[in-house]
C-alpha cells in the first residue's frame, strides 16, 4: 500500500470549498468523531493550527457529516473541519487507519505520513514544523501516551468498500461482492445462500452482469421500483443479476424492466399476491414486436416448457421477488400448495393468429406497441377440451361450463380469468363470425345460475349462507348471477399450435380494488 | 476464486425489540379485523370473553379495508394512539 494524498476540493463546514494544494505547504488530517486516537490527536492538531497556521494550510477531514459538528464543539479547532463524508479522499488515499496525518509541500508532494499516534514521530514533526516556522506548539508530550493505535477507515468498511471501488473505477456495479473460495462450489453456495427457486442457478459474475446491463438503455443504479413485502430497491442492476441467475439473454432485459414496474404498483398488488394462501402467481403475456425480437414463443407448446424467452423472463421476475422483495415460502409467502406457475409464468400471444384485436390494444395501446400484462392467477392452464362443436355458441358454451369450476361451482362474482384460444378454436369462432364480445356474453350466459343454485346445501357446504338466504324473497333468490361480476373479468388472449381443439383457462384471485388487477405497461426502453 | 454479485436487496434484518410485558392489563384493547370472512365472529367471541375477565378495560374495533394489503398508516397510527394492546385477527 502507498499513501499518497490526490488532490481534492471539499467544503468546509460553512459550505466554502477548500482546494488542495494551494499555496502552502500543508498539514491533512482524516479523522472520524467515534475514534478515541482521534480524538486524542484534536488538541494536537488545534495546538498545530495555533502556532503555525499563518505559514501551513491545516485541513482536517472528517469522514462523516455530523462528525464535523461534533469535533468543531468539542475542541474549538482555529481551522474548519472538511467533509469527507462521501469517503472519496480517503478511498483515493488508500488509507485504512484513522488519524492518518500527511504533511505535504507546497506542490502536494507528500513529505511525512504519521499513521495512528506515536508521540516520537509526532513530536519530531511538531519540531520540524517549529524549526521552519519559529513558531512552537504549545503541547506538553510527557503526559500524553507514547502510542496508540488508530481506529479502522470507514473507507475500507467491507459494508461500503467494494462501492468506493467501484466508483472510483467508473464501473456500473454496486452490488455486494461475494468471493467464493476456490474449493468451494458457487452452484451449492448459491442453494446454501437461498438465492434459489429450487433449481440450478446461472452464477452472476460481474463480466455476465455487465453483458446483462448491455441490454438495457437504462442507468444501472435507476431504482425501478420498491418491491414488497421487504420494499427492496430494485435497480437495474439486481434485475441483471437475477435476469443472470435466471438464465436470460441481455435482450430480454427490457421486458423484466417493464414487468417488474407493473408489478410494483398498488393496483397489481404483488405483496398480497405472494402472501396469500390461495397460491396464486402472476401470469406475463407479452404483446407487440418485441415477441419476434427476442425470439418469445405464443405457437405449439406456448405455456410449456423449451423457449429460452418464455421460461427465463418469468424466472427472473420471480427470482427479483425472492430475492429482492424478500418473499419466500414459508416466510411471508404463505401459499398453502404451491403452484409451478411460480416457477415462470410468461408467453407471447399469437396476435397474428388473432382475427380480433390483440390483448394490448383491447387494454389501449397503439398496435406496433410492445407490452407486457401482468394477471394474477391461482390455477392454470386448465385445459378446455373441445373436439365436437361446430358453433361459436357450442364452443363458448364448452368454455364457460369449464370455467365455472374456477373457486367452486358455487363461487360466482368472485374471481377472473384469462381464456388462452387455441387457432382451431379461433377457427370454429371466426366460421361463425363470433366476436371476443360474443364469446363473453356466451360464457355469462351459460354460468349464469339462480342464487338459490349457489346456496350451501348437503352436496356441497360452501356457497350462500343458509341464514342468509333464508332472509331472501323468492323473488330475490331466482335472480340469475352469472360467473364473473363483468364481461371485463373474461380476458382472452389466442396462443398455441395450428393443430389442437385443446384451449386453456387460468384461474384468477381475488379480483378488484381488494385484491389484483391487470396491469399492462408498454415497453419504453425500444 | 470466483466473484458473484449479491442478488438480494443487502438488507440485513433489523432485530426488532419486544414491548415489555405489563403486569396487568388496563386501558384500552384494540380489535383489528384484518376483514377476512368471520373475523368478526372470533373477534366478538374474544370481545365476551375477555370482557368478563377485565371489566375494567375499554375495547375499540377497527377493520382493514382489505385483507391482501397491509394496513394504511393513518389506520396503523390510530389504533396505537387509542389502545394500549392490540389484538389482530386472522380467520378464514
Amino acid at each position: 500500500m502507498s499513501m499518497v494524498l490526490p488532490p481534492f476540493s471539499l467544503k468546509n463546514g460553512r459550505g466554502e470549498n477548500i482546494s488542495f494544494p494551494s499555496t502552502k505547504a500543508t498539514l491533512t488530517c482524516v479523522v472520524k468523531e467515534d475514534c478515541p486516537t482521534c480524538r486524542e490527536v484534536m488538541p494536537l492538531l488545534v495546538a498545530f493550527g495555533h502556532a503555525f497556521g499563518a505559514d501551513l494550510d491545516l485541513h482536517i477531514l472528517s469522514q462523516t457529516e455530523a462528525g464535523i459538528g461534533v469535533l468543531e464543539d468539542a475542541y474549538s479547532p482555529p481551522f474548519s473541519m472538511l467533509d469527507d463524508a462521501s469517503l472519496k479522499v480517503s478511498f483515493a488515499s488508500d488509507i485504512d487507519t484513522v488519524p492518518t496525518l500527511f504533511y505535504s509541500d507546497v506542490q502536494g508532494r507528500p513529505l511525512t505520513t504519521l499513521v495512528g499516534f506515536v508521540r516520537d514521530e509526532w513530536q519530531q514533526l511538531a519540531a520540524e514544523l517549529a524549526d521552519k516556522t519559529g513558531q512552537t506548539a504549545a503541547i506538553d508530550w510527557e503526559v500524553l501516551p507514547q502510542w496508540r493505535p488508530g481506529c479502522g477507515s470507514l473507507s475500507v468498511d467491507p459494508a461500503i468498500a467494494d462501492r468506493l471501488r467501484a466508483q472510483s473505477q467508473n464501473s456500473p456495479l454496486r452490488a455486494r461482492r461475494i468471493e467464493i473460495g476456490s474449493q468451494d462450489d458457487e452452484f451449492e453456495f448459491m442453494f446454501d445462500q437461498g438465492f434459489s427457486d429450487g433449481l440450478p442457478l446461472v452464477p452472476p459474475t460481474p463480466e455476465r452482469v455487465l453483458r446483462m446491463l448491455a441490454g438495457s438503455s437504462r442507468d444501472p443504479q435507476e431504482v425501478l421500483a420498491l418491491m414488497p413485502p421487504n420494499m427492496g430497491e430494485v435497480t437495474v442492476e439486481k434485475v441483471a443479476i437475477n435476469a443472470v441467475m435466471a438464465g436470460c439473454k441481455p435482450e430480454y432485459m427490457p421486458v423484466i424492466n417493464t414487468i417488474v414496474q407493473a408489478i410494483c404498483t398498488d393496483a397489481y398488488n404483488i405483496h398480497g399476491v405472494m402472501a396469500t394462501t390461495m397460491g396464486a402467481s402472476p401470469v406475463v403475456v407479452v404483446n407487440g414486436p418485441i415477441r419476434e425480437q427476442i425470439g418469445m414463443n405464443m405457437k405449439l407448446g406456448a405455456l410449456g416448457q423449451g423457449n429460452r424467452a418464455n421460461a427465463t423472463i418469468g424466472r427472473a421476475v420471480r427470482l427479483l421477488i425472492r430475492n429482492v422483495g424478500g418473499a419466500q415460502p414459508g416466510g411471508t409467502e404463505r401459499s398453502t400448495l404451491g403452484n409451478p406457475m411460480k416457477f415462470t409464468m410468461c408467453f407471447a400471444e399469437w396476435e397474428e393468429r388473432n382475427p380480433w384485436s390483440p390483448l394490448h390494444v383491447d387494454r389501449g395501446f397503439a398496435a406496433e406497441d410492445s407490452v407486457v400484462s401482468v394477471f394474477t392467477m391461482t390455477s392454470g392452464p386448465s385445459l378446455i377440451v373441445d373436439q365436437d362443436s361446430r358453433t361459436g355458441s357450442g364452443l363458448a358454451g364448452t368454455m364457460g361450463l369449464c370455467l365455472e369450476s374456477a373457486f367452486n361451482p358455487k363461487a360466482h362474482y368472485a374471481t377472473d380469468c384469462l381464456l388462452v384460444v387455441v387457432p382451431e378454436h379461433v377457427d370454429t369462432f371466426v366460421r361463425d363470425n363470433y366476436s371476443k364480445s360474443d364469446i363473453r356474453r356466451r360464457i355469462q350466459e351459460v354460468t349464469a345460475r339462480p342464487i338459490k343454485a349457489l346456496v350451501a346445501d348437503e352436496i356441497s357446504g360452501t356457497g350462500i349462507k343458509a341464514s342468509v338466504a333464508a332472509a331472501m324473497s323468492a323473488e330475490a333468490l331466482e335472480k340469475r348471477l352469472p360467473k364473473f361480476r363483468s364481461d371485463d373479468d373474461i380476458h382472452i388472449v389466442v396462443a398455441g399450435a395450428d393443430a389442437g381443439k385443446f384451449s386453456g383457462a387460468f384461474h384468477g384471485w381475488a379480483t378488484g380494488e381488494i385484491g389484483s388487477m391487470p396491469v399492462s405497461r408498454k415497453i419504453e426502453e425500444l | 476464486m470466483t466473484i458473484l454479485l449479491d442478488p438480494t436487496n443487502e438488507r440485513i434484518p433489523v432485530a426488532r425489540s419486544i414491548a415489555p410485558r405489563p403486569a396487568a392489563i388496563t386501558g384500552s384493547v384494540g380489535f383489528l379485523d384484518i376483514s377476512k370472512p368471520r373475523g368478526n365472529v372470533l373477534i366478538n367471541r374474544l370481545e365476551t370473553l375477555l370482557a368478563q375477565r377485565l371489566p375494567q378495560v375499554t375495547f375499540n374495533r377497527y377493520a382493514k379495508p382489505t385483507f391482501t394489503k397491509p394496513a394504511p398508516d393513518a389506520l396503523r397510527r390510530q389504533i396505537n394512539a387509542e389502545n394500549d394492546f392490540v389484538i389482530e385477527a386472522l380467520a378464514d
